[in-house]
């Protein structure tokens, strides 16, 4: 059952990704983040001294500003902002740096579908480019739910608008383990199947929303594998420097 | 409350609502430990929940609910417009949520609430893909008229669980829902019957155009339940001192017929694996039923 795509991809086949970090010279970390059209660009600042209000010095605090690529911030926005803002809280390690503020500024290059997922992992190439320190990475993909049932990954704007529901769900990295037994188990799961962060659009059954789980956490270990290539290939770089 | 002696076990002399300012963490573990709450709930029952139809004589639907003591009142005001002309035959919902100062001490005068908007953007969503609502039946004349509903919904108690409570308000303030009555004059515009002045001696010749589409019927009525996840329990319908200290939040929206609307979690420090989210999806459908009877109620009279 192979359903045709607007350009060509199999359902569960990403769109090439690419990744460069450490481009903008005055952010203490930044990357830019692009699968196939849509491209986002992060950057971070931090941590700086004193908090905002209201949140707890004893924790390292983080503030996430969505900049989109025209006009103003609206609602969507300040949603992603603050979907991005709990899931960084949750990847990073927040008693390092008590009392401090790190900026993530995520500005919106391209829209061309999947693009939450898009800037949560950008925000994660430039945390790691600033050396902020992290309990795991977090890996974003958009399950999309066809008019037919089938599950297709990395929609395309054109793709997004046609399909009856669709997902934007966060899992933590794929570790590589030495161990032969692998990754250490949560109730009876790899801890790599547990879903930091899930949100979604439209109406689908509680089973298709599995079946959408199930496909993005498969699809999460390539783009896992790609996370780990980028970052070793960067350090090469810098060692020689 | 006088200090303890050092030298005793801080938690069997310590008064208990000084434990409970200290360490919150390890009060409400004791507590879940003993499958139990400090508000004597068990961990997957919400709390009470009221629901009052049209306490805004001004509005053309509202309503009040209230999930233990987080309270939302919803007011739904229509008006005609031109519709779009990519859907001419289509009506509009414009859904906004108010968290004003009076609501929680986290919110400061002048400076919008960072979660307004939010709330707000989620329930737009989850009413508008629910399908509950049939935008087709706030056409008045196709490509002419329509209805605009503007939604509002102010929260006058945040104690936890917002969103569900702000859905349910929602959802009751459109059963309320009573269109008014309009009728087309000779110019070819809307104007509203309302047996006032001219329009009164004029009414007898017009015919109204929505004499028989005075409700709306709702279908697919969307329920919501929070639940937060901590280690391995699960606690239904949080209040907002269980939300500011275990984070991990999760809103399941099922329909009726226990189709997912929306799984919604915006990180945290647990991870949500697959049994989690089937108990959650288990707590929702259970609740459903109870919101759907405390709706069903609200009909007969």
């Amino acid at each position: 059952m192979e359903i045709d795509r607007e350009d060509g991809r199999k359902p569960n086949q990403l769109r090439p990704l690419a990744c460069s970090r450490n481009i903008l010279n005055r952010p203490h970390g930044s990357a830019s983040w692009s699968q196939g059209d849509t491209k986002v660009l992060a950057a971070v600042y931090g941590p700086k001294a004193g908090i905002k209000k209201n949140e707890n010095p004893e924790k390292a605090c983080f503030e996430v500003i969505w900049k989109p690529k025209s006009g103003q911030i609206g609602k969507a926005e300040k949603e992603y902002e603050m979907i991005l803002k709990r899931t960084i809280q949750s990847i990073c390690v927040l008693t390092v740096n008590p009392n401090t503020t790190t900026s993530v500024i995520i500005q919106v290059v391209h829209d061309d579908g999947s693009l939450l997922p898009c800037a949560v992992n950008a925000a994660c190439a430039a945390l790691v480019d600033a050396g902020i320190p992290m309990k795991h990475l977090a890996v974003a993909i958009c399950c999309c739910l066809a008019d037919n049932g089938s599950i297709v990954l990395d929609p395309s704007k054109l793709e997004e608008k046609k399909m009856t529901a669709l997902a934007y769900l966060v899992f933590p990295n794929t570790t590589l383990s030495v161990l032969p037994e692998g990754s250490s188990l949560v109730e009876g799961e790899p801890v790599e199947d547990g879903i930091i962060t899930s949100v979604t659009y439209g109406v689908m059954s509680v089973d298709d929303y599995f079946l959408c789980v199930e496909n993005g956490r498969a699809a999460t270990a390539s783009l896992s594998a790609f996370f780990r290539k980028n970052f070793q290939q960067s350090q090469k770089v810098s060692f020689k420097a | 409350m006088g200090l303890p002696d050092s030298t005793q076990d801080l938690s069997s002399e310590m008064d208990v609502d000084a434990f409970r300012r200290i360490f919150p963490l390890r009060f409400f573990e004791r507590h879940l430990s003993e499958s139990l709450r400090p508000d004597a709930r068990p961990l997957g029952k919400a709390r009470d929940t009221i629901v009052n139809l049209g306490l805004v004589s001004t509005a053309d639907g509202s309503a009040l609910a209230k999930i233990g003591s987080t309270t939302m009142l919803a007011a739904i005001r229509m008006e005609v417009m031109t519709p779009s002309t990519d859907s001419p035959d289509e009506g509009c919902i414009a859904i906004e949520f108010h968290m004003p100062p009076i609501c929680s001490p986290t919110v400061r005068p002048g400076r919008p609430a960072e979660a307004a908007p939010v709330i707000s953007k989620r329930l737009s969503d989850t009413i508008l893909s629910s399908g509950m609502i049939d935008l087709k039946e706030l056409c008045l004349v196709s490509g002419k008229a329509a209805w605009m509903s503007y939604l509002d919904i102010y929260c006058l108690d945040a104690d936890g669980s917002l969103f569900d409570a702000a859905l349910l308000s929602a959802v009751a303030a459109f059963s309320n829902l009573k269109i008014p009555v309009v009728a087309l004059n000779d110019n070819g515009r809307i104007v509203a019957i309302n047996g006032e002045g001219e329009e009164e001696s004029n009414a007898s010749k017009k015919e109204a155009v929505n004499k028989e589409k005075r409700k709306l019927t709702l279908k697919n009525v969307p329920s919501s339940l929070t639940c937060i996840l901590h280690k391995s329990y699960i606690l239904a319908d949080p209040t907002a001192e269980e939300e500011s200290i275990m984070d991990t939040l999760v809103t399941v929206v099922l329909d009726s017929s226990d189709q997912m609307v929306s799984f919604y979690k915006s990180g945290g420090n647990v991870l949500a694996y697959s049994s989690a989210i089937k108990s959650c999806v288990e707590l929702a459908k259970k609740r459903g039923k109870e919101l759907k009877q405390i709706l069903g109620e609200m009909d007969i009279d």
